[in-house]
């Protein structure tokens, strides 16, 4: 406090100073008559000695940008500083059409409260429906981690759509399960080989039309169910119950059943 | 001879009866639906043609009226005088047993085991399908057993 007060005082005779030797300099417009100067405004407003103004290089306001396709003039004239899009005179700015629209990498994934990891799932749709399965994670995209395991029920590690599962309150113990790392979305993509070069003959004629395995799922599903296979077998029975598949008969009905 | 109590001589005879369960002060009845789903009272006092005043004070239903529709009776009945006090209605609900009784009677059992049921788990519904699957097993085996012998016997 004490010091920033002195540092004031110091500029402040500093200033005096300044002011001091301007002072001393005085007006430079003589005076003729009381009232009336030797210099008009404008000459006295003028600087003595002429600079020359170094002529600023504006941002282009505009860029004509090329733009694909035919018959539509190949360029097109894009204003790089647009108007605006609220004037204040309305009462509340309009939002964008597009306003709290996010794109799909942005979105919330949400996981309902009975899947957890470990829950054995029921699956509904696709080739593995009615097989019951256990849950591992929730990737990226919001799709789930499951696994059969492969020895019990034939379901890999896959993905599976949690809108599609009934999720059981059986639980395992999943604690103690290292995932690999390299278990993501991209891992499980489906990979598209589909390059239309030729239109003629070979539309249909995709490259990958089987599925091949290779070494490395084989590797990741043998590393996950070697952590797995002996936790169930701690649980009396649940071997049995993953081997076998969900089914409706007589007098079951899903709304009534707990699951 | 007529034993029961409301002049009902026109449904009982002395050898077969068509009802045996009657509405009298000290019947316990099980109440169907309601707020009081599932509990047992002793029918205190008739009030008209449709509702009577029940209590249950060791099954926690406070004395109230109550219609008939609701209720539904049981084999047991305790031995209290009409518009008896809860203490009273207590003691003997007490001194009869009825709590045990019920508990050990097929009825209940049956409610029991229908709530069992319906809060089986997917996986219990597994376990359930196995052990039955092995009973039955067992049971076929062993007819077969003798169904063999009673067959060899014959011949």
């Amino acid at each position: 406090m004490a010091e920033g007060d002195k540092k004031k005082e110091g500029d402040k005779k500093k200033e005096g100073d300044q002011k001091k030797k301007a002072r001393k300099h005085g007006s430079r417009n003589p005076v003729l008559v009381r009232g009336i100067g030797r210099y008009s405004r404008s000459a006295m407003y003028a600087p003595v000695t002429k600079v020359e103004k170094k002529i600023k290089e504006r941002a282009p306001a505009k860029v004509v940008k090329t733009v694909g396709g035919d018959k539509n003039g190949g360029t097109r004239v894009v204003k790089l500083r647009k108007l605006p899009r609220y004037y204040p005179t309305e009462d509340v700015p309009r939002k964008l059409r597009s306003h709290g629209i996010k794109p799909f990498s942005q979105h919330r994934r949400k996981l309902r409260k009975s899947i957890s990891p470990g829950t054995v799932l029921i699956l509904l749709t696709g080739r593995h429906r009615g097989k019951r399965v256990v849950f591992l994670k929730q990737l990226g995209t919001g799709l789930l981690l499951v696994t059969g395991p492969l020895a019990l029920n034939r379901v890999p590690l896959r993905r599976a759509h949690q809108k599609f599962c009934i999720a059981t309150t059986t639980k395992v113990d999943i604690s103690s399960v290292k995932i690999p790392k390299t278990l993501t979305d991209t891992y499980f993509k489906k990979k598209k080989l589909r390059r239309p070069k030729h239109q003629e003959g070979e539309i249909f004629d995709t490259e990958k039309e089987k599925y091949q395995l290779t070494e490395q799922r084989k590797a990741d599903q043998k590393a996950v169910d070697s952590q797995l296979l002996p936790l169930i077998k701690k649980v009396p029975q649940l071997k049995g119950y993953l081997r076998s598949t969900f089914c409706l008969s007589n007098g079951v009905y899903p709304h009534k059943l707990v699951f | 001879m007529c034993l029961c109590i409301f002049g009902f001589d026109l449904f009982c005879s002395i050898i077969n009866c068509v009802f045996k369960r009657f509405v009298e002060i000290g019947r316990v009845a099980f109440i169907a639906f309601g707020p009081h789903e599932g509990k047992l009272v002793a029918i205190v006092d008739v009030i008209d043609q449709n509702r009577a005043l029940v209590d249950g004070p060791c099954t926690g239903v406070k004395r109230q009226a109550m219609p008939f529709k609701c209720l539904q009776l049981t084999d047991y009945v305790i031995k209290v005088p009409h518009s008896a006090r809860q203490k009273y209605v207590r003691r003997a609900w007490e001194k009869a047993e009825i709590n045990k009784k019920w508990e050990e009677s097929s009825w209940a059992k049956k409610i029991e085991a229908r709530k069992k049921r319906a809060t089986m788990s997917d996986f219990d519904r597994y376990k359930v399908m196995k052990a039955k699957k092995m009973r039955n097993k067992i049971i076929k085996h062993e007819l077969k057993k003798l169904q063999k012998a009673a067959s060899q016997k014959k011949a």
